[in-house]
């Protein structure tokens, strides 16, 4: 079981009602999709928020960064960095610097 | 005792502006979920409690909220961990997924582009939300790319009215500057089965069977600006808008030119009579005139603010090609703002009260129907919608 920790973008925590960073069990590999999975079991609210509904495309103007990498264009199914499976770093949802 | 409640969704997030029936004293909740574009919020008449939000965003598209506290506490419709007694996956509520056949079982993927190529319709927000008049768990929501989309479990889960799209115009339909939007959406209260709405750039349609079956009313409309200024379909309408004790009588804010029918849009006649300018977003009746109309003058398609410098709301009291402008209490120079197409409402008091918000962040109002104004609040962000709950 891997416990693995989450940052997500401000109106998302807000609208999720969470404080903080979240931490998430995970029993299996953890890849961008099994964490969005997570997310998404847990807080139904955002679905559709992240990801399409459907396509389960990443939406345009957010990003994963983790340990200073941005892995926004890795396959959802890659392996992440062991410091996030293990919990040492964080897996970033960060919305892009756009608008005014 | 009577109050009002008027509910304005901003491009920052929501305010609620509350009461009592003097409409003297005013207090005001928010911003509700800052931040965010708030499109639209409107209450349910069958139980005033219950109002509906679509909140958007580009960042995280569309999230559908509902208070059963009269703005009080907010939820996500179905955002609960566990799933509903039906069975019903979660998580549902801001999926608007369109239906991909029309009623004669062929595909219904593409409208027109705006360099005349067929594109796919793709959702992007809902830009009005319409409860229903006899339920208050059953809603319409007006969405972009256009469509018409129902709800019937309190916003958890949603259908396209898919014979909208399907009825065959369809494929002509094209986005005006502000994208292909389904903003107007009116129930005839006399007739649960009969549905209004109107799409930029495309027209007015009305179902007559409870949204199985629609067709273009748009005949009378003149559009220079498109190739056939007489089209059966492709005119920006802007605004409608009806009475509900003479509801075969629409009204209509085009791009330009105001407008009326008498037969439930079969044929509409120019009434934009005296108005400096019939260019406008808004429209609205008296709640108890059925002849007495609001809009709101812009001076042009290029220069979206009101002319002159002045905020000058005109009234007709003979359903049209009459107006007086309504100044006092409204700035009458150096006023550069716009008011959007679903930023104005009445209450049904006695005296009608009249309410807009602009592009200035002001939400103003009156209680004498429209012949003194006061600003609620002046410093909002930019005003998207206004709408107005009269509570008992």
């Amino acid at each position: 079981m891997s416990k693995v920790r989450v940052v997500l973008p401000f109106h998302l925590r807000n609208l999720a009602g969470i404080n903080g960073d979240l931490e998430l069990e995970m029993a299996g590999a953890v890849t961008a999709r099994s964490i969005l999975d997570a997310i998404e079991m847990r807080y139904p609210m955002l679905q559709g928020a992240i990801r399409d509904h459907d396509t389960l495309q990443r939406r345009a103007f957010l990003r994963f960064f983790a340990c200073e990498q941005d892995l926004s264009h890795e396959s959802p199914d890659s392996p992440l960095p062991e410091e996030v499976a293990s919990g040492k770093e964080p897996f970033i949802i960060l919305g892009a610097i756009a608008g005014g | 005792m009577s109050g009002v409640r008027v509910l304005v969704g901003t491009k920052k997030g929501a305010f609620i502006l509350t009461a009592d029936g003097k409409r003297e004293k005013w207090d005001v909740s928010g911003p509700h979920f800052a931040g965010w574009e708030m499109y639209h919020l409107k209450g349910s008449s069958v139980d005033t409690n219950r109002i509906y939000a679509s909140q958007t965003s580009g960042w995280f598209g569309q999230i559908i909220q509902r208070s059963n506290d009269g703005g009080k506490t907010w939820e996500v419709p179905g955002g609960e961990p566990e799933k509903t007694p039906d069975g019903m996956p979660q998580g549902q509520s801001n999926k608007f997924a369109y239906n991909t056949s029309g009623p004669d079982g062929k595909p219904l993927t593409t409208h027109q582009w705006y360099d005349g190529t067929q594109h796919p319709w793709e959702f992007k927000r809902v830009w009005h939300l319409e409860p229903s008049l006899s339920d208050a768990d059953t809603v319409y929501a007006g969405v972009e790319d256009a469509a018409l989309f129902k709800s019937t479990d309190g916003g958890t889960s949603w259908k396209e009215l898919a014979g909208l799209r399907g009825h065959g115009t369809g494929p002509k339909w094209q986005p005006g500057a502000g994208g292909m939007c389904l903003h107007t959406v009116l129930l005839d209260p006399s007739d649960p089965k009969r549905i209004y709405v109107a799409i930029s750039a495309a027209g007015a349609f009305r179902t007559d069977d409870g949204g199985k079956t629609w067709k273009p009313i748009n005949q009378g409309l003149r559009s220079q600006y498109i190739p056939d200024p007489t089209a059966e379909i492709g005119h920006c309408v802007h605004r409608i808008a009806l009475h509900k004790s003479k509801p075969n009588t629409l009204y209509m804010q085009k791009h330009w030119d105001v407008m009326r029918s008498d037969n439930a849009g079969d044929l509409w006649k120019e009434v934009s009579g005296n108005l400096p300018t019939d260019f406008g977003f808004v429209i609205d009746v008296h709640a108890h005139e059925p002849e007495t109309i609001y809009v709101v003058p812009i001076k042009s398609d290029s220069e979206h603010f009101v002319p002159e410098g002045k905020l000058r709301v005109y009234r007709s009291r003979t359903g049209g090609n009459e107006w007086e402008p309504l100044t006092k209490g409204l700035p009458q120079s150096d006023c550069y703002v716009d008011v959007l197409r679903d930023a104005m409402a009445v209450d049904s008091l006695d005296k009608c009260g009249i309410y807009f918000g602009t592009t200035g962040g002001q939400v103003y109002a009156s209680k004498d129907a429209g012949d003194n104004w006061a600003p609620i609040v002046r410093d909002l962000p930019s005003v998207l919608s206004v709408e107005v709950q009269t509570l008992k």
